[in-house]
């Protein structure tokens, strides 16, 4: 709690620089549609709502403290081995992460299986790295990599509110608070039992299939490049 | 023999790391503009993963498992020695690309490096352990799935070298419409899921 409260009074005074960076990837810079870094998690967990939450929080966590560690040792680092520490660094925070949540949340470690092992491969993670912390200090890496985290989270919870919504008819399976959109039966906000008005309906199975991520994130890029013409691709 | 042809197959054709699992997909788009630079890395995905999945197999079992050398659960180390595994052998094959062929490692500039943290080289070597197979399987899967790797970034760069004329929505082009593709390529692969090789060799 206390954290929490040190964390607000730092944020408030924030510079216009800070700000970008920590907003920027949401939309002018994001890591999945724009930058195309992390497709391949993106793709894979983004069936259910509840796992894409959980990965973005994990993706997010190691991203901001690996960007941090990277970047207070950033003057250290000799230049040839320097992906080799990276990547030891990326892999302890990961490992740590799998380990919390086989812990405290197995059935989403399950499911997740060996992609939260591949938050290590991340590209966003690497990337960032790279492009960033290596060259900047240590706060400004930190809000860099929260702001990216949260980029490639947004993706992902909007392309898994689409598959778990229109495949399974449900919002949010697995938590407490699940929530049953679509579907044949009385406790369905929308029933689709055969005499009512939606029984034309049936979910729809390529929503489940990894293919219809793909198509959902070739939506957004259209929906975002249409509203946001710099982003169009001249070649 | 058969056995081993029956995991090449599979992990190349039935559960093809791209476009079943959608493994190293950041390369995947990136490289595949050109059909000459794809299939120069497609050969050095082969060659990596070929190399690494065995590696990694020898050191899970002699390593770091119980009844290994040093007789400790050693598991949770496993991300790091896979991934210092993989990184020692990607700066292998740069090395020798240099040497042997400087125009394609002048072409795949970034991306050689990059091949460290392409997710299918770790994800296949995950696969590996969750799917417990043996020594000659492992070759086999890691050959596979580099064949298969390889198949799909060449046609997805040969289709998209035809994609260049024509005419899509501006803001669908590039990016966008590598995506969708990739999906029904996906989607055509799947139609061979549930497909054992096995009943090509056993003659039934």
């Amino acid at each position: 709690m206390s954290e929490m409260k040190e964390s607000k009074k730092a944020l408030f005074p924030m510079t216009k620089k800070e700000k970008r960076l920590l907003f920027d990837p949401l939309n002018d810079n994001n890591p999945v549609t724009v930058q195309v870094l992390g497709i391949c998690s993106a793709l894979a967990v983004t069936s259910m709502l509840l796992p894409s939450i959980v990965m973005a929080i994990a993706v997010t966590f190691v991203i901001a403290f690996s960007n941090l560690a990277i970047s207070l040792m950033r003057n250290y680092i000799p230049k040839q081995v320097r992906m080799i520490v990276q990547l030891v660094v990326i892999a302890f925070l990961v490992t740590i992460v799998e380990l919390t949540l086989k812990a405290y949340s197995y059935p989403v470690y399950k499911q997740l299986s060996v992609f939260i092992g591949l938050i290590i491969t991340n590209c966003i993670v690497m990337g960032r790295l790279e492009a960033f912390a290596m060259a900047n200090p240590p706060w400004q890496s930190f809000l860099d990599g929260i702001g990216n985290g949260l980029g490639y989270g947004i993706i992902l919870i909007i392309i898994s509110f689409f598959r778990e919504l229109f495949g399974r008819g449900t919002l949010l399976s697995g938590t407490p608070i699940e929530m049953k959109i679509i579907g044949a039966g009385s406790d369905f906000w929308i029933d689709t039992t055969t005499n009512s008005w939606f029984g034309w309906y049936t979910n729809n199975n390529l929503m489940v299939l990894p293919a219809a991520a793909l198509f959902i994130l070739g939506m957004i890029i259209w929906y975002q490049r249409s509203k946001n013409p710099k982003l169009v691709d001249i070649s | 023999m058969e056995e081993f042809l029956n995991i090449f197959i599979k992990s190349a054709f039935v559960e093809n790391l791209v476009l079943s699992y959608f493994l190293g997909m950041c390369s995947y788009l990136a490289v595949s503009k050109t059909v000459k630079t794809a299939s120069g890395l497609g050969l050095a995905v082969i060659f990596v993963l070929g190399i690494t999945v065995p590696i990694n197999w020898l050191i899970n079992r002699y390593l770091l498992s119980e009844n290994g050398i040093l007789g400790m659960d050693l598991t949770f180390l496993r991300f790091i020695l896979f991934i210092a595994v993989i990184a020692s052998m990607v700066q292998l094959v740069e090395m020798v690309v240099e040497k042997v062929s400087p125009a394609l490692y002048n072409s795949l500039g970034i991306f050689l490096p990059l091949i460290t943290v392409n997710c299918a080289i770790l994800g296949a070597s995950l696969f590996m352990i969750s799917r417990e197979y043996d020594f000659s399987e492992s070759v086999a899967f890691g050959l596979g799935g580099g064949f298969g790797w390889f198949l799909a970034i060449v046609a997805m760069a040969a289709i998209r070298e035809k994609l260049k004329y024509s005419d899509i929505p501006a803001p669908l082009r590039g990016l966008g419409i590598a995506f969708i593709i990739t999906g029904l390529m996906g989607m055509a692969f799947m139609g061979m899921m549930g497909i054992d090789p096995a009943i090509f060799f056993s003659g039934k």
